[in-house]
């Protein structure tokens, strides 16, 4: 042994974090700054291998960082545009206090600003790349435009959520890109498809919020001042995609329809606009004027599920295509905004009363509106050419793909259930009811009569039974067959047993008809059971959490098909007394 | 012009005046307020003096000063005074100023100003009136005396009459700085109906004066004063020239920055990935993108099946969990419409926490392990193709009346022998259940064991601290002689010295149930085991304390020996090693080797279990399998290692005993969870290739008494049949 003594914590894991406050004084920032900074460049933190070794054999809770994203953060020019911002605070604070209101001035009209171009650029080198972290922008942004002008966080951000906002819907509507909606206690979910990426994003429902006072909105303004420049760089993209201009405009035709109405009444002329464009009704003027979408005619190429594809490329189509030719006309008291989104979306038309909102196209009297949707329990004047249905409708339609009937919508009806068109149920998992009825009619089968359909909901219980059987079956399948074991052996014995008490009378012999299947497979179970026994200690472990794994997802899928069934009897029991 | 250009010149003095009026103003109208109507009044009755007094005081402050200014800083005053009736009064006076020329006013300066000509009846000047409330004065005359106030003795009562009566008690006014009564005459009411009504005081003043325009848009052809311009007006200003280098040096060196052009880039958008570069794309270092926010399912829809709301229990229990435990964050509702959906409450921490996420967790890439659980499974062998083994539990001995510790097969395969705690040992025929023999010992049975030599018939039983040597007489003549010819050997006397044993001759009613020879031990025996040839058995004493643990006595002559000078633990089990001389120890945690004829230990075998119960030697003789409490069976391969080559946990319980097949490669575990487990271990002639082990069946019947099972397991000596002894008083023959 020769040579220096090794020092502990210099080499290895040790050196490739560095904490939060080492990073900090790094940087020469404050916390804030420092937060703001790793918002901006989407660093995170990280969790080291061995926390000890890092943390140089201490086991306090530290938050670590990569020294690598560090040292990447140290180059980056916003950090100057900070100091200078702390600078400016500084001197304005001193011209303040010597009251020097020249000054003030001066310094006020030199404050620094930044821009994160560079840094959108950077973290999204490719636009896919933009596309498919664009989830959270659009949540955050569609949250911010609905919040109150006053505090919290300044107007302009507001209005550039609400543009940046608009202007993305509108896009949606003009690709045609919707897929899915979901209406749920939280908001609106929507997942459009844009450039083949699947994008979601949650709208809440149109209210004023009660603001939380544990929640830090500095944090907020942050992530929403890199989302709306995200996002405005991402619509300008794709409005060019589809030759259409940016920023935004109407359409000259739908222009000067709107135009002739009084616009003083909704806006100022500054807002009108955007207002105009928010309403969702006109159509975008495209920079090449609109020649009927020419799709390339795709080479065919025989590959294997080519067929699958093509058709799922129709249906796509077909779903484009869901509402054309319809009429709507929204009541005053549904959300317009999303309604209008929509129907839009899949090529309907919509109206809604002009003191709603500015763009409304015609009036309730037009005779061609094909649906008026509406939200409470009956209308004084009903229309007879012309269905009156709840605005779930248009969403069940939506997550269909297909139309359903209306009867199940119409007013003071009590509604089917809204499902969730995000859940995709694999085998062995519970599927409600509803779903299979929409999966019927989606197969094109024509819905059965009411009692036909009890009957088929029977069947439906009677399936679902069975299908607990046999997970029970899986569950104490072990048991059992020991059960079975037992009772053979028991017979045997008591077949002893009474051999022993020279029982003289002989009975003819019963031919127990072995079931040859039966049979075979409790071998197979024993073989595996006998296997099992033998793995090894890990795989054990893996293997058992597996199947605890499958066990629970069975056990709660049964538990909801229990619930159920319990909740249609009572359903039936009632309907039963009413009619006593 | 000169006025005025003075005025600039000398700014500073006129803000510092400005302040100083806007004090005194500040002063006047906090004491109007303080006074009121009455104060008005007052200054009515002795029309300008007050007022004037304070402006005049004012001028003193300044009295450098040029008067042309102060007009019209007077009249900035009225503007900001609140008060109408004072504001009237003030124009009044200013107007009065305006009539008089400037060197009138210089004059007037002293007249106004006439403390001599004071009211006699008002000595205290302007003070707040409440100081004198509970005085009956006011003030002091010249004299030094004091001045009282009028007697007032009116009530509310007097105050009504005098109401009621009076006819000028309208125009009565309670002075309150004299505390006398004025009675107002005509011009007097007149005067403040005019007040009031927004007019001048003076009914000789005309509002609507033509004005004299001094200024005007018409240029005239006479300059308004005629004097030439200064010389400073034509030469560039010194100061001015110090500031202005001042300003370009701080331009210079970049301390003033210019105002910046409105930077209007913010909002406006352009094509930020016109040129993707690939260059950019190899340079990302690694990134792991957040994963996104999961997708909701059908609970969280407004209107959801009825299956996904809550019950009640389920919903108590959701309230009683943390919020970090809950699997749902928010309750399912329904809801029978869309326009009742409330707001959500959480929905701004929700997208918070979700902030906090993306830049405070960690990200960790985690394989997610996707194995279909049946590759897990390892591939062995069929148990069909490794027939022969016991399936079936074919026959039933019962007839004793305590748990059978221990059972044990003749070596011709035709007699059972087993022994239990009633304090019998009793001796069945293997094929027919029936028990032949019963023979009492009087003690609770620890082991019975037949010896291995096909050609003598003898079985040796371990009941408290004897050993006792049985010749069941179930054999042919000629075995049954050879047997008790060798029980005859003459016996050699030193031996009790060490060892402690003392052999002895059975003897009466013992003697016909065929016990022979008894051997009595100075501690209670565990167990007993014969070497393979059937001369010699080892007896074990477990005992903690003392090195005589371990006898092995050699029957053709009765004698005893001690192999072990020294404790090693305490000893569980021992056993012979089937061809070679070699002997098994087993201690609590490891298994000891010994060559006999060496007299050395040869191997160590660790156990890695806690407590062994039960040991057995495979027929070959090179490997061993120890059963423990532990659950667990481990197989010593003696060539590979000291280590177990397996470990099988196979047994819920403690395990009882094991025992291998003689002939088959079968080897079985008995085990207090009431199963027997039968396994194939084929052993290959070949060293390198690893002994095969499956467990082929799951035997089970015995019924769990005292939680106690399977007691004892052995093999039949030449049929794959495995028999089992239980705490359930059977035996149990499996086929």
């Amino acid at each position: 042994m020769g040579g220096l003594q090794k020092k502990k914590f210099e080499r290895g894991s040790a050196t490739n974090y560095i904490t939060r406050n080492k990073a900090r004084k790094k940087l020469q920032l404050s916390l804030p700054d420092f937060r703001r900074l790793c918002i901006l460049k989407g660093i995170y933190p990280h969790e080291p291998k061995h926390k000890k070794k890092v943390n140089k054999g201490s086991t306090a809770q530290r938050t670590f960082y990569m020294l690598k994203d560090i040292r990447f953060l140290m180059h980056e020019p916003i950090v100057g545009k900070f100091r200078d911002y702390k600078v400016f605070v500084r001197k304005l604070k001193k011209a303040y206090g010597k009251t020097e209101w020249s000054a003030v001035e001066r310094l006020r009209e030199n404050k620094p600003t930044y821009k994160l171009d560079h840094i959108i650029k950077e973290r999204y080198p490719a636009f896919i790349d933009a596309l498919r972290d664009i989830d959270d922008a659009l949540c955050m942004c569609f949250l911010f435009s609905t919040f109150a002008r006053t505090g919290k966080c300044h107007v302009q951000t507001i209005q550039l959520c609400r543009r940046l906002t608009v202007e993305w819907m509108n896009f949606v509507i003009a690709s045609r890109g919707l897929r899915k909606v979901f209406l749920s206690i939280k908001g609106i979910y929507y997942q459009a498809e844009v450039m083949g990426q699947l994008i979601t994003w949650l709208v809440p429902y149109q209210f004023a919020h009660d603001h939380p006072t544990d929640v830090d909105y500095r944090v907020m303004a942050t992530f929403t001042e890199l989302y709306t420049t995200l996002l405005g760089f991402v619509n300008f993209r794709l409005y060019h995609s589809l030759n259409l201009l940016y920023p935004p405009k109407l359409d000259g035709k739908a222009m000067s329809e709107l135009k002739e109405e009084d616009e003083d009444d909704y806006a100022m002329n500054s807002e009108c606009y955007l207002e105009k464009l928010s309403a969702l009704s006109a159509s975008l003027s495209r920079v090449v004027s609109a020649t009927e979408e020419e799709d390339a005619e795709l080479d065919q190429f025989p590959v294997e599920g080519m067929e699958a594809r093509e058709r799922e490329q129709k249906q796509q189509e077909a779903q484009k295509k869901l509402f054309e030719g319809l009429k709507f006309y929204l009541n005053r008291e549904v959300p317009r905004e999303s309604l209008a989104f929509v129907i839009r979306c899949f090529g309907g038309e919509v109206s809604w009363d002009k003191s709603v909102c500015i763009g409304s196209k015609y009036e309730v009297t037009d005779e061609t509106i094909t649906h008026h949707i509406v939200d409470r329990p009956n209308v004084d004047k009903q229309y007879i050419n012309r269905y009156y249905i709840q605005p779930q409708w248009v969403y069940d339609c939506v997550n269909a793909k297909i139309r359903l009937p209306v009867e199940d919508y119409f007013l003071g009806v009590t509604l089917p259930p809204h499902l969730s068109p995000f859940v995709e149920e694999k085998e062995g998992d519970y599927v409600p009811p509803e779903k299979l009825k929409i999966m019927a009619l989606q197969r094109g089968e024509k819905p059965a009569n009411e009692q036909e359909e009890d009957e088929e909901e029977e069947e439906d219980d009677d399936e679902d039974d069975e299908e607990e059987e046999e997970e029970e079956e899986d569950d104490g399948g072990n048991d059992e067959e020991e059960e079975t074991e037992e009772q053979n052996l028991k017979t045997m014995q008591e077949q002893s047993s009474q051999g022993k008490s020279l029982q003289v009378k002989v009975t003819p012999g019963k031919v127990t008809v072995e079931n040859k299947a039966r049979l075979e497979q409790e071998e197979k179970a024993e073989e595996k059971r006998l296997a099992i026994m033998m793995m090894k200690r890990k795989e054990k472990y893996l293997f058992d959490k597996i199947m605890f794994g499958k066990k629970r997802k069975i056990r709660e899928a049964n538990k909801l098909a229990a619930k159920r069934k319990a909740h249609d009897d009572a359903e039936k029991s009632k309907k039963k007394k009413a009619r006593k | 012009m000169d006025d005025r250009r003075g005025n600039v010149q000398s700014s500073e003095q006129k803000e510092e005046m400005k302040k100083v009026q806007e004090k005194t103003t500040k002063r006047r109208n906090k004491e109007k307020e303080e006074l009121g109507d009455e104060q008005i009044l007052n200054l009515n009755n002795e029309p300008p003096e007050e007022d004037e007094d304070l402006s005049d005081s004012e001028d003193s402050v300044y009295s450098g000063l040029e008067d042309s200014g102060s007009d019209s800083e007077e009249d900035e005053e009225d503007g900001s005074d609140g008060d109408v009736t004072v504001d009237s009064e003030q124009t009044h006076q200013a107007e009065e100023k305006k009539n008089m020329t400037e060197v009138k006013r210089k004059d007037d300066e002293y007249e106004h100003d006439s403390s001599d000509e004071e009211d006699i009846r008002n000595t205290v000047g302007n003070i707040p009136m409440e100081w004198y409330r509970d005085f009956p004065h006011i003030g002091y005359d010249l004299d030094g005396k004091k001045i009282y106030k009028p007697i007032r003795n009116k009530d509310e009562l007097d105050d009504f009459l005098d109401k009621m009566e009076n006819p000028d008690y309208w125009r009565t006014v309670h002075d309150n700085q004299t505390g006398s009564v004025i009675v107002l005459s005509d011009e007097q009411v007149e005067l403040v109906n005019r007040l009031q009504r927004g007019q001048f005081g003076d009914i000789n003043f005309n509002e609507y004066q033509p004005s004299v325009e001094y200024f005007s848009s018409d240029v005239m052809i006479h300059p308004v004063t005629n004097r030439p311009e200064d010389k400073r007006s034509f030469i560039p200003s010194l100061v001015e020239k110090e500031k202005v280098s001042k300003l370009v040096h701080a331009i210079k060196m970049g301390w003033i920055k210019p105002r910046r052009v409105e930077d209007n880039s913010r909002g406006t958008f352009y094509d930020l990935w016109a040129s993707e570069d690939s260059s950019i794309l190899s340079k990302h270092r690694m990134h792991l993108p957040a994963p996104k926010i999961p997708l909701p399912g059908h609970n969280e829809s407004y209107n959801p099946p009825p299956e996904y709301l809550f019950t009640d229990e389920e919903r108590a229990l959701w309230e009683q969990q943390d919020p970090s435990d809950r699997k749902l964050p928010y309750v399912p509702m329904k809801f029978s419409s869309l326009r009742q959906v409330p707001a959500f409450p959480r929905f701004i921490h929700e997208r918070f926490e979700r902030c906090l996420d993306l830049y405070l967790c960690p990200r960790q890439r985690k394989m997610r392990v996707n194995v279909n659980p049946e590759d897990l499974i390892p591939k062995l062998p069929k148990p069909k193709d490794l027939q022969p083994f016991p399936t079936v539990q074919s026959l039933v001995y019962r007839g004793h009346s305590s748990l059978i510790r221990s059972i044990s097969v003749s070596p011709s395969g035709q007699w059972l022998a087993s022994g239990s705690d009633d304090g019998t040992v009793r001796i069945w025929e293997v094929c027919s259940s029936r028990c032949m023999k019963t023979i009492q010992v009087g003690g609770a049975v620890k082991t019975v064991t037949w010896n291995p030599n096909p050609a003598v018939c003898l079985l040796a039983v371990a009941l408290n601290s004897v050993v006792l040597i049985l010749s069941p007489a179930l054999a042919d003549r000629q075995v049954v002689s050879s047997s008790e010819r060798l029980l005859l050997g003459d016996q050699e006397a030193e031996a009790a010295e060490d060892t402690g044993a003392v052999w002895s001759e059975a003897e009466g009613e013992e003697l016909n149930q065929g016990i022979r020879l008894k051997v009595h031990h100075p501690k209670a025996v565990h167990q007993v085991v014969w070497h393979a040839k059937g001369d010699y058995l080892a007896s074990v004493m477990p005992d903690n304390s003392s090195h005589l643990q371990v006898l092995i006595h050699q029957l053709s002559r009765r004698r005893s020996q001690n192999p072990f000078r020294r404790n090693k633990g305490l000893v569980q089990c021992v056993s012979f090693h089937p061809v070679r001389p070699y002997f098994f120890v087993a201690t609590q945690r490891s298994v000891r080797i010994y060559n006999l004829v060496k007299q050395e230990m040869t191997k160590k075998l660790q156990a890695n279990s806690k407590w062994i119960s039960s040991m057995a030697v495979h027929p070959g003789g090179d490997h061993v399998i120890c059963g423990s409490y532990d659950c667990r069976l481990s197989w010593f391969d003696l060539d590979l290692s000291t280590k177990p080559y397996k470990m099988l946990r196979h047994h819920k319980k403690a395990v009882r005993g094991v025992a291998y097949h003689r002939v088959y490669p079968l080897f079985a575990s008995a085990s207090d969870d009431g199963s027997v487990i039968v396994c194939h271990g084929t052993v290959y002639n070949d060293l390198l290739q690893n002994p095969l082990i499956v467990p082929v069946k799951v035997l089970r019947g015995h019924v769990m008494t005292h939680d106690l099972g399977v007691l004892d397991v052995t093999f039949h000596p030449t049929q794959p049949w495995v028999f089992s002894s239980g705490a359930d008083n059977t035996i149990r023959l499996f086929t």
